[in-house]
């Protein structure tokens, strides 16, 4: 017997009906021409019972392999850091678990908090002033931080590294064209950004620099001479960063960035096939009134009890339409929920360790690749868990044979610098063990005589 | 509510204070008490210039942003900084410490236009 997943019965459509003067439903599509209908069912096949669905979904589940199957060494904005465990089980509580994102506070004072909390702790880990209860990705959060910088200064240039990633500067021009602000891209020596470059583009017309640290391969930006390059000419110092880093390397708080983002997958969220994400969004208090987003603060109620509730709404679409900071008005919620949960749960100690295992593993793994006779680091600067590595066969034949070995090798660089067309970027996070490093300096080794 | 008479007044619930070729503009007893609690006050930049009836500043309460029209034509010559430390001014003293700007007059004979106090209260009964 099928499952009727429909819950209105004959009867129920026949009084719906009756209800409203009509003999039958086909009665309701008269004006819709004969010419445009379709005449026939649809092409669907039949139905299949559930115990023959769930043995096809199974089937074609088991056709993929995930980061859990095979060892992975690809980064580039998206890592394979461990979720534990206590994430999924709080953030899969029914209080919590909906695609709905509840902010009336006198139904939700529950996620309130969590936002609430989300938000502090984000502020403690970036020593940033402010954070909203987030935005949709890094990405646009990187987006939203240069409109937001062009609110505030009124200027229309901005300088943004060619170290930034490369998709998260083309939704930087999809945010701005429609604006008339324009970007220039300041190059790289040595795997960061060129200082001089930057230095020669540079004037007090230029909205704000932007920057990516760790950048996106792998190498520390030289962050408190790009502060002070930035602040001579009263522009923004707009800055992305790697949250886990913040487990070790110094926040943005303290090198004086204006606005820090970051992506905040890292946090407690596995990969989820490239998205849903987490836009972390922090300034200085200075900038509050111009932030996007959704903000929570804390107050009081009539009988002096704390509570949670929006607040600065007047940045927002809903209140004043042409003048809102920006036109989102959500967060991510359930994510950063698991963010909020993850960072509890780690701590500072967690999290440096954490960050302490990312840079032993991507060092351990730099000093055994420069010794396979083909390969070579072309960048000397500092990195923190991806780097990049010079191969002496295309790419995409090293990541074929890794594949078939049941690792996802580093991600193939020449399809965002030309100049780079024959590097990959390889990315070690806390998950990968000694073992699995050295098995892939094993088939590395291998690779160079190993026929295509 | 009180409409001092020797202030003009707009429309658009602002008041003006002459002080030779300088007025002083703040909103009426009646704007503050619609607004209500006044939570922040955007103010323009000193130097600014100002077209009448463009907006110049923004009011905000809790829930809404009210914006405040610029009775004739001049430039910003001083602020109320105070503002930014206590907008609660505006609903406590809205003709004397909530005062907004204060404006060099660039037509003077604009102010020919505007409403007398007498005018401007029996422009709010006709409103209601």
């Amino acid at each position: 017997m099928a499952i009727p997943y429909i819950p209105h019965t004959r009867e129920d459509r026949r009084e719906m009906l009756k209800e409203i003067g009509v003999k039958s439903v086909e009665e309701l599509l008269e004006p819709i021409p004969q010419k445009v209908r379709l005449t026939r069912y649809l092409d669907i096949p039949a139905q299949i019972s559930e115990i023959e669905l769930a043995h096809l979904m199974r089937k074609l589940s088991q056709e993929n392999a995930g980061t859990d199957e095979y060892t992975c060494f690809l980064g580039g904005g998206a890592y394979d850091h461990f979720v534990p465990g206590v994430v999924d089980h709080l953030a899969s509580r029914s209080e919590f678990y909906t695609p709905y994102t509840p902010y009336q506070p006198e139904a939700s004072q529950g996620i309130l908090q969590v936002f609430y909390e989300y938000q502090s702790l984000i502020c403690n880990l970036f020593q940033m002033e402010v954070s909203n209860a987030s935005l949709y990705d890094g990405a646009t959060a990187l987006a939203e931080a240069i409109v937001m910088a062009h609110g505030i200064t009124q200027r229309k240039k901005v300088l943004v590294a060619r170290t930034v990633h490369p998709e998260f500067r083309e939704v930087m021009l999809t945010y701005t064209k429609a604006i008339g602000m324009h970007l220039i891209e300041i190059g790289y020596k040595d795997g960061i950004t060129d200082l001089q470059e930057l230095e020669d583009n540079i004037d007090d017309g230029t909205c704000c620099v932007v920057i990516q640290s760790p950048n996106f391969l792998g190498y520390m930006e030289d962050v408190r001479e790009l502060e002070k390059i930035t602040h001579r000419f009263g522009s923004l110092y707009v800055v992305y960063v790697d949250p886990v880093s913040l487990g070790l390397l110094t926040p943005p708080g303290e090198f004086n960035a204006d606005i820090a983002v970051a992506e905040g997958q890292a946090l407690g969220n596995p990969i989820y096939f490239g998205g849903e994400c987490l836009g972390i969004f922090t300034t200085k208090r200075e900038f509050l009134r111009k932030m996007p987003g959704r903000l929570i603060g804390e107050t009081s109620d009539k009988q002096g009890r704390r509570g949670f509730v929006l607040i600065l709404q007047t940045r927002e679409q809903h209140i004043r339409r042409e003048r809102a900071t920006s036109n989102i008005c959500t967060n991510q919620a359930l994510n950063a929920l698991r963010a909020a949960i993850y960072l509890s749960c780690l701590s500072e100690e967690g999290l440096r360790e954490v960050a302490g295992l990312c840079l032993e593993n991507s060092h351990y793994l730099m000093e055994r690749v420069k010794k396979i006779p083909g390969f070579s680091l072309p960048f000397s600067s500092s990195f923190f868990k991806e780097f990049v590595v010079k191969c002496p066969r295309p790419p995409k034949e090293i990541n074929k044979i890794l594949l078939e070995n049941e690792i996802i090798g580093g991600l193939d660089l020449g399809r965002f610098y030309p100049e780079l067309n024959n590097s990959l970027l390889f990315c070690t996070t806390e998950r990968r063990t000694k073992k699995e490093i050295d098995e892939l300096i094993v088939i590395l080794e291998d690779v160079k005589w190993a026929r295509p | 509510m009180i409409y001092p008479k020797e202030l003009k007044y707009t429309k658009t619930h602002e008041w003006i204070r002459r002080e030779g070729e300088e007025i002083t503009v703040g909103i009426t007893d009646y704007a503050q008490d619609q607004i209500n609690d006044v939570v922040f006050v955007e103010l323009p930049q000193v130097g600014a210039p100002l077209e009448p009836g463009k907006e110049f500043a923004v009011i905000e309460s809790v829930k809404a942003a009210f914006d405040i029209y610029a009775p004739v034509s001049g430039k910003i010559m001083e602020i109320n900084e105070e503002l930014s430390n206590n907008p609660g001014l505006v609903n406590s003293d809205p003709y004397g410490a909530g005062w907004l700007v204060k404006i060099k007059l660039t037509k003077p004979e604009e102010l020919d236009k505007l409403l007398s106090a007498d005018e401007y209260e029996h422009f709010l009964e006709k409103e209601k």
